[in-house]
C-alpha cells in the first residue's frame, strides 16, 4: 500500500498524518497549537523547535479562554512534509498541548497579521506614504509634523509589500504580531 | 477526604498514597522540611546516596527491575544539577521516574539565593513534565498527576519542584481519585491497519520481528503475548539492547540482539526480509546503521505509543499508533480468527537461510594462554549464575556489548542497561536500585574499571543498606570502546583512552569494609566467580583481562547491515571519511 497524499483543502480530524508522502520540497505551514495556558508551555514549545533545529517563521500567543485556561499559539513553519509531521507529533507528546492543528493542509483557513511601522520624512514623501497607506486601508495611529505611525491588518505578503513600498519613503521602524490563523466555515 | 497538613506532609503522604515503598535521596536545606517528615514515618524507606546522580540512576535501576515508578528527592540547586544527566538518561530510554527537588522560598526566587537554579528551565528538555508548585494546596494534585504521567503512555522521567515555603505551609491534601487530569494516551491500535499487518504476515516470505524497549514498558502481558505470537507464527525475532528479555534467549525463535554489535544473523535477518514487523522500538541509529541502505526490501510496520517515534527517520508502510500489549492481542486474536495463516514452506526457506547465516558463528572466539578474554569471563558468569534468580545491569562501553551478546535474558525487567544516552556510571547506581526491589536476588553490575569509577562512591550507599550488589569490572585499564574506535578511526593514536593511576580495587573494597578479589587467570575465574556470589555482602570483582580485545561482530559507522566486520581481519579501511563524522 503507497503511502496516501492529502490533497489541499481536504479536511482531516487528526493532527497526526501517520502516512505522509516524503518529498524533498520544504512548505510553508501554519500550526494551530491548543495548550494548557500554564506557566512553561511556551518555553517548552519554543525549546523543542530550536532543540530539535526546526524553524518558526512566526509565531504569536495569547490566552484564548480564561475560564478554561486555554492559550493559543500560532506558529508558521518550514520544513519537508516529513519534518511538518514531526513537528505535529513533537508537539503533540507535549502534556500541556491539547490540540495540534495544521491549517495548511486541514481545509481552508484565514490568516492576518498586524503591523505597526514608523514613517520619518517631509513634503513629497510624508503625501506619497499617506497615500500609499489610503490605498493599503493603513490607519494613521499617531501622527507629528514630522512622523506617522500606521497600522495595518493584513496577510503577511500584503505587510511585506508596504513595507517595501515605504522603505524609501523614510521607514524607520515595524513592529509586527506575527500570524493569526482561523479555520475557515463552521468547522473549529 | 480533604485533610489539613503542611506541604512536606503532603509530600510523604502523596507517595504513600501512589504506594512507593523507597526513595534515593540526599538531603540539603531546600528540603529539610521533607525530610524531617521521612524521619517520622515508618512506611516509606529511604535510601542516602553517594551523590544526586546516583539517587536518579538507583531510582531508574528500581523502576526498570520492578515495572514500578522510581522515586529521588534531592535538594535545590546542585542537587538538582547533578541529578540531570540521569533524568536524560530516563528520558532516552523512557524510564518513569519521580524527582523531587527542594527550590529557594517562592519570595526568594530569582534573587540569585543561596543554592538557587532555574529548576524547571535547566530540566524542562530533560523530563517529559516538569512543575515548579507554589502553592500548597496544589502540591497533592501534581504530585498524584506526576505519577500518572511518568507511567503512562511512553513512560519518562518528571520533575516536581517544591520551594521550601511551600513544604511549610498548611495546605489542603487532595487524594488521587479527585484529581482530573487530561493526559490520557491513546492505546488500542487502528484495528483497520492491525489487520493489513495480519494479512501481510500470512503471505510475508521472509519475515522478522524486531522488538525493542517498548514492549518491557508495556508490561508483562506484553511480553507473554510477543511470545505466544511468535512460537504461533514460528517467525524469526531479534530484539534491541533495550528489549533483551521480552522474548526468552533459550526460545526457539530467537536470532539474538540486532544493531551496531548485533548478531551476524540478526542484521542479515534484517537486511533481507520482506516484512519487519517493529514492535515498541525506535529506529535508532545504532540499529538501522546507514539509512538509504536499511532493509531495502521489506514492508516495514511500526507499533509504538509515541506517534513522534513513527516515520521519525524510516518511512513505514503500517504505522500503529498504541501500547504493545494491546495492540498485540489484537493482532493475535484477528491474525488467529482468519485462520493462523502463514506461508510456512517460504518461512521455511528462510529459516534455512538464518541457520546458514548462523554458522558463521559471528561471536566466537579463543580462550588461549594464560589471560582472561572478556568473552570468557562473560561465558563463565552466564554459566555459574543462570539459573539464579538474577539481575544484569551494565556499564556503558565494550562491557555492555559483550554482556548483552554473551549473557541469556530469560525475562523482561532482568536487564538494566543505559541505552539510548550512554551514560557511564550508570551501572552501579542502578544496581543499587534494583537489590532495593528485589532484596533476596543475585544483583550483578557488569563494568568497565573506567565507567564504574564514575560513580563509585556508591560503594558506601551498598555498604550502609547492606546491599550485596555485585561489581563484576572486566578491568582491561582502557577506556576499551574510546580504544577501538581511535585503532578504527584515528590511526592507532590513542589519546587519553587508558586508564593510569587506577585503584586497587581489592584495597578499595576493604577500605569500605567489603570484599574484593581480584583474578587474572583463567583457571581460578570459575572458583573466583563462585566466591563473589556467595559472599554475602557488597564485592568488587576485579577482573584483568585482555587489554586490546575489540568488540566483534560490528557495523562501522555508514555503513549498512550486510556490511558487518567479524573480527580483527575486517579492520583495515573499514570506515571511510562518510562514516567518520557518525558517533
Amino acid at each position: 500500500m503507497s503511502p496516501l497524499k492529502i490533497k489541499k483543502g481536504s479536511t482531516s480530524h487528526s493532527a497526526y498524518e501517520l502516512r505522509p508522502n516524503f518529498s524533498d520540497t520544504e512548505e510553508k505551514h501554519t500550526l494551530a497549537i491548543l495548550v494548557e495556558n500554564e506557566p512553561g508551555v511556551l518555553a517548552r514549545v519554543i525549546g523543542l523547535f530550536s532543540g530539535r533545529g526546526y524553524n518558526i517563521d512566526s509565531l504569536t500567543v495569547a490566552e484564548v479562554d480564561h475560564l478554561g485556561h486555554r492559550s493559543r499559539i500560532t506558529i508558521v513553519t518550514t520544513g519537508t512534509p516529513q519534518i511538518i509531521n514531526q513537528i505535529k507529533a513533537q508537539l503533540g507528546r507535549i502534556v500541556d498541548v491539547h490540540k495540534v492543528n495544521d491549517l495548511t493542509v486541514e481545509g481552508a483557513s484565514v490568516e492576518r497579521e498586524l503591523a505597526l511601522f514608523k514613517v520619518v520624512g517631509s513634503g513629497d514623501q510624508r503625501i506619497e506614504a499617506i497615500r500609499l497607506a489610503d490605498i493599503f486601508r493603513a490607519n494613521v495611529v499617531d501622527s507629528t509634523l514630522e512622523s506617522f505611525v500606521f497600522e495595518i491588518t493584513g496577510t503577511s505578503e500584503k505587510i511585506d509589500a508596504f513595507a517595501e513600498l515605504m522603505q524609501p519613503l523614510g521607514l524607520q521602524e515595524i513592529a509586527r504580531t506575527g500570524v493569526a490563523a482561523l479555520s475557515r466555515g463552521a468547522m473549529t | 477526604m480533604t485533610k489539613a497538613m503542611t506541604g512536606a506532609k503532603m509530600v510523604v503522604q502523596a507517595l504513600i498514597d501512589q504506594g512507593v515503598d523507597v526513595v534515593f535521596g540526599y538531603p540539603g536545606g531546600a528540603v529539610l522540611p521533607i525530610y524531617d517528615e521521612i524521619f517520622q514515618q515508618n512506611s516509606i524507606k529511604h535510601v542516602l546516596v553517594r551523590h544526586e546522580q546516583g539517587a536518579v540512576h538507583a531510582a531508574e535501576g528500581y523502576a526498570r527491575s520492578t515495572g514500578k515508578p522510581g522515586v529521588a528527592l534531592v535538594t535545590s540547586g546542585p542537587g538538582a544539577t547533578n541529578a540531570v544527566t540521569g533524568l536524560t538518561d530516563a528520558l532516552m530510554d523512557s524510564i518513569p521516574i519521580i524527582v523531587l527537588t527542594g527550590q529557594v522560598p517562592t519570595f526568594m526566587i530569582g534573587s540569585d539565593a543561596f543554592q538557587e537554579a532555574d529548576t524547571v528551565g535547566i530540566t524542562r528538555p530533560c523530563t517529559k513534565h516538569n512543575w515548579l508548585v507554589k502553592e500548597t494546596d496544589k502540591l497533592a494534585p501534581t504530585l498524584h498527576e506526576a505519577f500518572h504521567i511518568a507511567t503512562s503512555g511512553r513512560p519518562g522521567p518528571v520533575v516536581i519542584d517544591i520551594p521550601k515555603d511551600v513544604q511549610f505551609a498548611t495546605g489542603t491534601y487532595t487524594e488521587a481519585r479527585q484529581v482530573e487530569t487530561h493526559y490520557n494516551p491513546q492505546v488500542k491500535g487502528d484495528m483497520e491497519m492491525i489487520t493489513e499487518l495480519a494479512k501481510a504476515m500470512e503471505t510475508a516470505k521472509k519475515p522478522v520481528f524486531y522488538t525493542g524497549g517498548g514492549v518491557i514498558n508495556s508490561g508483562p502481558a506484553a511480553s507473554q503475548l510477543l511470545r505466544e505470537l511468535v512460537a504461533a507464527t514460528g517467525f524469526p525475532i531479534t530484539s534491541t539492547l533495550m528489549g533483551l528479555g521480552s522474548y526468552p534467549a533459550s526460545g526457539d525463535n530467537w536470532i539474538g540482539m540486532l544493531g551496531m554489535h548485533g548478531l551476524y544473523e540478526a542484521n542479515m535477518a534484517m537486511h533481507d526480509c520482506d516484512l519487519m514487523i517493529n514492535i515498541g522500538a525506535r529506529f535508532d541509529d545504532r540499529i538501522t546503521g546507514r539509512l538509504d541502505a536499511f532493509s531495502p526490501g521489506s514492508k516495514k510496520a511500526h507499533i509504538d505509543i509515541d506517534a513522534s517515534s513513527i516515520n521519525k527517520v524510516i518511512k513505514v508502510d503500517m504505522p500503529i499508533l498504541g501500547d504493545c500489549a494491546h495492540v498485540l492481542e489484537d493482532l493475535l486474536n484477528v491474525w488467529k480468527s482468519r485462520g493462523r495463516k502463514t506461508d510456512k514452506e517460504a518461512v521455511g526457506q528462510w529459516w534455512h537461510q538464518i541457520n546458514d547465516w548462523r554458522k558463521v558463528d559471528c561471536l566466537s572466539f579463543k580462550q588461549e594462554g594464560k589471560i582472561i578474554k572478556p568473552q570468557y569471563a562473560l561465558q563463565r558468569l552466564e554459566e555459574l549464575t543462570k539459573k539464579h534468580d538474577r539481575y544484569i545491569c551494565t556499564e556503558v562501553g565494550q562491557h555492555q556489548m559483550w554482556a548483552a551478546q554473551y549473557l541469556g535474558f530469560e525475562d523482561p525487567n532482568r536487564w538494566m542497561t543505559s541505552g539510548g544516552l550512554g551514560t557511564m556510571g550508570y551501572g552501579f547506581p542502578a544496581s543499587i536500585g534494583v537489590q532495593m526491589g528485589h532484596p533476596d536476588a543475585l544483583v550483578i553490575n557488569v563494568a568497565g574499571e573506567a565507567s564504574w569509577l564514575m560513580n563509585m562512591q556508591e560503594l558506601g550507599t551498598a555498604m550502609q543498606y547492606n546491599l550485596p550488589v555485585k561489581q563484576f569490572i572486566l578491568n582491561n585499564e582502557r577506556l576499551g570502546m574510546v580504544r577501538q574506535w581511535q585503532e578504527l578511526l584515528h590511526g592507532e593514536r590513542y589519546s587519553s583512552s587508558w586508564s593510569e593511576s587506577l585503584p586497587d580495587f581489592v584495597k578499595l573494597a576493604e577500605a569500605f569494609g567489603t570484599k574484593g578479589i581480584q583474578c587474572h587467570d583463567p583457571d581460578t575465574l570459575d572458583d573466583a566467580i563462585m566466591e563473589m556470589i556467595t559472599y554475602d555482602g557488597p564485592v568488587l570483582f576485579d577482573c584483568l583481562v585482555e587489554k586490546h580485545e575489540n568488540c566483534f561482530p560490528m557495523i562501522p559507522s555508514g555503513k549498512a547491515h550486510n556490511e558487518m566486520l567479524l573480527g580483527d581481519a575486517d579492520t583495515s579501511n573499514a570506515i571511510q571519511a562518510g562514516g567518520a563524522v557518525l558517533v
